[in-house]
């Protein structure tokens, strides 16, 4: 079973993380007119790397154990965008538009590579 | 799953920004009321967006704190015809302002617009989801 986790696990893993960002950007451009909202963002390489199991403090003490791979997302942190508005809102709708489009794409290209990953596995299964 | 959760996110601007258009729609409507319930010129309201946590990390949602009333003075008119004019014939009238209230309308349904649109990229994401292995 172990090689067929590994197998799916960092497609699962990146699913995660950028369903996550999509959540956040909504979040974002649902306050785009909410006073003294701060945009917030994620670092994608490092909330995919802690989304592999890096970061569970787990640790195998016997040969049998299974590896665990639910790592936490890292949390979501302030952006360093500038305020812009007299509001103290520092959303900025083209660039959260942008990421939103940019992030969707992502998602559905890794969803195509775990479909591909799929139909590989089942023509060596089925032959 | 996180996705579920844009759902909510962009449904509590889709209510927030729906209330906007709705005291934008009184606003103009009372625009020229100069009596009201307590015999004073109607007066100009605006809603005060607040961040809701909804429940992750991740997701903030946008809730109506308040409805407040603008304290910007009446303006006045002169009409001395009018029931409501004063000894000098001047007329108060209701401290809204149209051409902002027009503005304020577009942008609350541009921002609507916009929370649609995010609903649905999100719901051809799970679509695409349910789709994984097929």
């Amino acid at each position: 079973m172990t090689r067929l986790d590994d197998a799916f696990r960092f497609q699962e893993a990146a699913l995660r993380v950028r369903s996550q960002r999509q959540e956040l950007i909504a979040s974002n451009i649902a306050n785009a007119d909410t006073p003294n909202y701060k945009a917030k963002s994620m670092d994608f390489a490092s909330a995919l790397r802690d989304a592999l199991g890096s970061g569970t403090g787990l640790t195998k003490t016997a040969g049998g154990h299974l590896s665990v791979n639910s790592g936490r997302i890292s949390s979501p942190e302030n952006s360093a965008q500038p305020t812009t508005g007299r509001d103290g809102n520092s959303v900025n709708l083209d660039r959260e538009r942008g990421a939103f489009i940019d992030n969707a794409l992502l998602y559905e290209a890794s969803v195509n590579m775990v479909n591909g990953q799929v139909k590989s596995l089942l023509s060596v299964i089925q032959g | 799953m996180s996705l579920f959760n844009v759902f909510n996110v962009a449904g509590s601007a889709m209510a927030a920004q729906s209330q906007r258009l709705n005291v934008v729609a009184s606003n103009i409507a009372n625009a020229e009321s100069t009596d009201g319930p307590d015999g004073k010129p109607y007066r100009a309201q605006q809603v005060e967006f607040m961040a809701a946590s909804m429940g992750s990390k991740s997701s903030t949602g946008v809730k109506v704190n308040q409805v407040i009333e603008d304290t910007s003075p009446a303006k006045k008119i002169y009409n001395p015809s009018h029931p409501k004019a004063d000894e000098k014939g001047y007329v108060e009238m209701p401290n809204v302002n149209v051409v902002d209230e027009m503005v304020n309308m577009l942008s609350a349904s541009r921002s609507y617009q916009t929370n649609v649109d995010i609903m649905n990229a999100a719901k051809s994401m799970l679509t695409k989801t349910l789709s994984i292995g097929q």
